[in-house]
């Protein structure tokens, strides 16, 4: 498998000003292999989204790198790199009400990237957008409509036709179902799975429904407060958790069946998640760790690969 | 036991520009005290209006409760804001919402906020109800409870927010609480908190939850019972384990097939269901969900379906099971003439046949309203009558 898309201590810290910052990512390195799903967990706050974005040059990262085919991506875009990157990356939001123009057309909106980066007639970006429309599950008369007559599966698919008219090769989905109906969001997930098969599609798939990112996953990042606790095959994760913060998180997550629910001896994980404006020391997760160890105030984990995991990478002190 | 609050037969419609929407469409349950009732269903299906109206909080005009009561303790509270001198919003029956930060006032100290409640319901003077407010916030475990009291709602973190709205919802130890979306906002470990708390606080005080919600995984974690809703109507009621392990009726089994559990594997993919809810402007004909039922047969289209029980109850119920089938059996003869009229649905009789005490209501029982189960409807109930004759 050759690697498609690389992050090496990517960092993105938003200035506050008063010489305060937001450690949104935190020196992120995660290596995503050609055609693989990989599906990155974590709580709100926890940096899945801004990481999603500084990949894609839609943030300016603080520092890092990010490799493309092994190709560098700079720091920070100009309209130029816009152009020669967006056939290539693509980014499915995880609104569909907000992230569609409401006053332009369907038509308008899902092949305005062919308009940009194709030298196609007028007429051809129609009968692309047109097939495009039918490919995600929508009429090609649903052209000339707006964004307010679709409902918010339907919204959805124009935003999986916008993205993917331009047949990229790696796409970021931001909880791309989070906001739909349990009965749309299989129509969506089986939808993003057929076009990935037919295009061969690579998938950073951000979400925080641990249930489906295992189902969608081939590999699963867990993100924490800026950084990576723990990477390794989805279901590796889901069933053998090995850091602290990915065994709570798994226990928390309610299965919908009443039966395991009353078996489950719970409990919680207390506390929050800490603000990203101050970072504590050491490790980030020490202060809601029921084995948090003197050490872990201290020094912050390095993600270290398990031989007897498989080589499931894990920041624990725990495993040092 | 004996119900806390039933729900009979409610009926709410909305006047909009576009016409009008039959939000609820005849919906009736139980709510008994130390127990979970978990109403689940898609966006748009009614849940949310169904409570909002039993507490006289959708706006009268354009809001219309056409029809229906809810009893509290015997006393219809539908449209009266007060019972026996308690005020049935904020005291009898409190409530929690699904966004707390718009739900809280921010220009007042939660602390402020919760006393608020109390002096308001309970004429407690402002001391007594602030230090009740602190006691509330360290039940609803939120550290340093003296001092987060004097804080402001944009100081509190979403969950400690969810706590704090907690508090306040229990501050007038309500007999029922209503929680809507509880934990939707919130992030699973966080949810995990909301639910534990909540579970807790059921199991000091006995307290009713009625809990509305679209995640099957809450459900599962809470329910004692479940409610099934699909446009305005209740379309499975039982157990939480009969609902999930003997669902009924083709929209749950569909919604549970539409979602991964522990033990699906990529190679399974997930059912969605096709289509969306139908526009409750004008509710189709017959049974609102067969236009994406897989299974819908000609009768689903010109007749909706009357809850059908699901597993003989005990040997005390025959007799709402017998009345159930007869009656459907009476109205398959006579719906040739003319069409059912939507407003006034046949059935409504079926549903509950006997109003008397010695019949228990079959509100309790697993039923589904699909004719999928006409037949086995039939099977139990000629299993159940089998000493008593043959039905009509």
């Amino acid at each position: 498998m050759t690697v498609l898309l690389e992050t090496e201590n990517l960092t993105k810290h938003f200035d506050l000003g008063h010489g305060r910052q937001v450690h949104a990512v935190d020196g992120l390195s995660l290596a995503i292999e050609e055609r693989e799903i990989v599906g990155l967990v974590g709580e709100s706050g926890s940096g899945k989204s801004t990481f999603g974005k500084t990949v894609l040059g839609l943030h300016e990262r603080t520092a890092g790198r990010v490799s493309f085919q092994g190709e560098d991506l700079p720091a920070s875009y100009r309209q130029q790199d816009f152009r020669r990157y967006a056939p290539h990356m693509q980014m499915i939001f995880q609104d569909p009400y907000s992230s569609l123009n409401p006053r332009m057309t369907v038509g308008e909106i899902v092949g305005e990237g062919l308009k940009l980066h194709s030298d196609l007639s007028g007429r051809e970006v129609r009968e692309r957008s047109a097939e495009w429309l039918q490919r995600v599950g929508l009429e090609p008369a649903h052209m000339s409509r707006y964004p307010h007559e679709f409902s918010g599966g339907q919204r959805q698919r124009i935003g999986v036709a916008r993205a993917l008219i331009l047949e990229p090769e790696f796409v970021v989905c931001d909880e791309p179902i989070s906001a739909l109906d349990v009965s749309v969001q299989a129509q969506v997930i089986n939808l993003l799975d057929d076009l990935k098969a037919s295009l061969g599609l690579t998938l950073l798939f951000i979400a925080h429904d641990l249930s489906m990112v295992r189902y969608v996953s081939d590999r699963m990042a867990v993100m924490y407060l800026g950084a990576l606790v723990e990477v390794g095959k989805a279901n590796d994760v889901f069933f053998d958790p090995q850091h602290p913060y990915t065994r709570f998180l798994v226990a928390a997550n309610p299965e919908p069946d009443p039966r395991t629910e009353r078996r489950r001896a719970f409990s919680a994980i207390q506390g929050e998640i800490p603000s990203p404006i101050n970072v504590p020391p050491g490790c980030r997760f020490a202060n809601r760790c029921p084995q948090a160890m003197p050490q872990c105030r201290e020094q912050t984990p390095q993600l270290i690969p398990l031989q007897e995991k498989g080589g499931r990478e894990v920041a624990c002190h725990l495993f040092g | 036991m004996s119900a806390l609050l039933e729900v009979r037969d409610l009926e709410v419609e909305f006047d909009t520009y576009g016409g009008t929407v039959h939000a609820v469409r005849g919906v009736s349950f139980d709510v008994r005290a130390g127990k979970t009732l978990a109403i689940v269903g898609e966006s748009g299906c009614g849940k949310s209006v169904t409570v909002q109206s039993i507490m006289g909080l959708i706006p009268i005009p354009p809001g219309r409760i056409v029809a229906g009561t809810a009893e509290l303790r015997g006393v219809d509270i539908l449209g009266r804001p007060e019972v026996d001198g308690r005020d049935v919003r904020g005291d009898a029956i409190g409530m929690i919402f699904q966004d707390p930060m718009t739900s809280l006032n921010p220009t007042m100290t939660i602390g402020d906020q919760i006393a608020e409640t109390l002096q308001t319901h309970r004429g407690q003077d402002r001391p007594q109800a602030r230090a009740r407010a602190v006691e509330l916030l360290e039940m609803t475990r939120i550290p340093e409870a003296e001092q987060r009291a004097g804080q402001y709602p944009f100081e509190f973190s979403g969950g400690m927010l969810q706590r704090a709205m907690i508090a306040m919802a229990i501050a007038c130890e309500p007999a029922i609480l209503v929680a809507d979306e509880p934990s939707t906002a919130l992030d699973v470990t966080i949810q995990a908190q909301i639910l534990d708390l909540l579970g807790d606080l059921q199991a000091k005080t006995s307290m009713a939850i009625i809990l509305i919600t679209h995640d099957l995984g809450v459900v599962a974690r809470l329910a004692d019972e479940v409610a099934v809703m699909y446009a305005g109507r209740i379309v499975e009621h039982g157990t939480a384990d009969a609902v999930f392990h003997q669902s009924g009726h083709p929209y749950t089994q569909g919604l549970k097939a539409a979602m991964p559990t522990r033990n699906s594997r990529r190679d399974d993919p997930l059912q969605p269901i096709d289509g969306s809810p139908p526009d409750l402007f004008a509710p189709p004909p017959g049974c609102a969900y067969r236009p994406r039922c897989p299974n819908a047969m000609r009768i689903c289209e010109r007749r909706d379906p009357p809850a059908f029980p699901l597993e003989p109850s005990d040997a005390s119920r025959p007799s709402s099971a017998i009345d159930v089938v007869a009656n459907t059996n009476q109205e398959d003869a006579a719906s040739g003439s003319q069409a059912p009229t939507p407003r006034t649905p046949p059935e409504e009789t079926d549903i509950h046949p006997a109003k008397d005490a010695t019949a228990a209501p079959p509100h309790r029982d697993h039923f589904s309203r699909c004719w999928l189960h006409q037949s086995e409807a039939r099977a139990h109930f000629a299993a159940a009558a089998a000493g008593d004759g043959d039905p009509p």
